[in-house]
């Protein structure tokens, strides 16, 4: 299996992810995250600006993923912790995100991720999060 | 532990309430208000089928509680105002202490436990069938009067979330 048909079939095996609207891409940088704008994503209508759960979902949705294609393998990790910055408002736009793995240990993986919009150098919001890679 | 007290503006709150379940993401994933008092709410979230994070498993998704925390935490702060005005989540940290049990709903209780001029401090649990046995633990801050729109105000139905839509 390709990569891309692993991510595909591990997204068809999340309903929230699908929900959302999750897109997986790769460059010459690796791995990115797409989130293309839908109006269930909408966390306030009058600006209008996405959920801040939504952007926190989606990143985290991002590190699970980027965990899965660096290791290649099918467990999917779980989250132990999860902490988001909002630093702009999401508009009514595609979201991006990108992740690094800051620390990756037999049981345990630190990840960082950024969400933008237009530009890369102003985030919409950074996150950082801990995964159980396996459970003893 | 504190006694209960009324929310400072019932006017204020319910309105804010009843937007915050009504806003796109949080109709789609289904957040309903259960109940508000000075400085702490309680929000529940019906399980469903598409909110789960991975089919195998049958657990929501940590996206699905950070919404549940980041709308329930923003609300408890209305409970502690007298006007409507904006309010943005600057930060959210949650830990996820155990798997949420499929087909069950998952309650939130967040508290306003800090209001300062500029900042609001947040802490949430979301639990199901035991408060004791929570699912998630989760402290954040919010920034005050963040946008021109405020939420709650009157005419043109209550606006904003301003910095992140996230109040929202």
């Amino acid at each position: 299996m390709s990569s891309r048909e692993h991510f595909e079939a591990v997204l068809a095996e999340s309903p929230y992810a699908q929900l959302l609207g999750v897109q997986i891409h790769e460059d010459a940088g690796g791995v990115y995250f797409a989130l293309p704008f839908q109006p269930h994503n909408i966390g306030n209508d009058q600006l209008p600006a996405l959920h801040g759960g939504v952007i926190g979902g989606f990143l985290e949705t991002a590190a699970l993923l980027h965990l899965l294609w660096l290791r290649e393998s099918e467990e999917l990790p779980r989250t132990v912790d999860f902490s988001v910055d909002y630093l702009r408002s999401g508009k009514a736009e595609t979201l991006y995100a990108r992740c690094s793995v800051t620390k990756q240990g037999k049981r345990v993986a630190n990840v960082l991720m950024t969400a933008w919009q237009d530009d890369p150098a102003r985030p919409v919001a950074v996150a950082r999060a801990h995964f159980l890679l396996s459970a003893r | 532990m504190s006694l209960p007290l009324p929310v400072t503006s019932p006017e204020v709150f319910d309105r804010v309430a009843s937007w915050l379940c009504a806003i796109p993401h949080a109709a789609t994933i289904g957040i309903k208000f259960m109940q508000g008092e000075r400085g702490r709410v309680t929000m529940m979230l019906p399980w469903q089928e598409k909110l789960v994070g991975n089919r195998k498993r049958g657990v929501l998704h940590g996206g699905v509680i950070t919404s549940l925390v980041d709308t329930s935490s923003a609300l408890s702060i209305f409970s502690l105002l007298d006007a409507p005005e904006a309010v943005a989540t600057l930060d959210l940290r949650i830990d996820y202490l155990r798997p949420a049990t499929p087909g069950k709903p998952v309650y939130c209780t967040a508290e306003c436990y800090r209001l300062s001029s500029e900042i609001a401090f947040t802490r949430a649990t979301a639990y199901q069938d035991d408060s004791n046995q929570p699912v998630a633990y989760s402290v954040g801050t919010f920034m005050r009067g963040s946008s021109h729109a405020a939420i709650g105000k009157a005419e043109g139905g209550p606006a904003t979330g301003a910095g992140n839509g996230g109040a929202a």
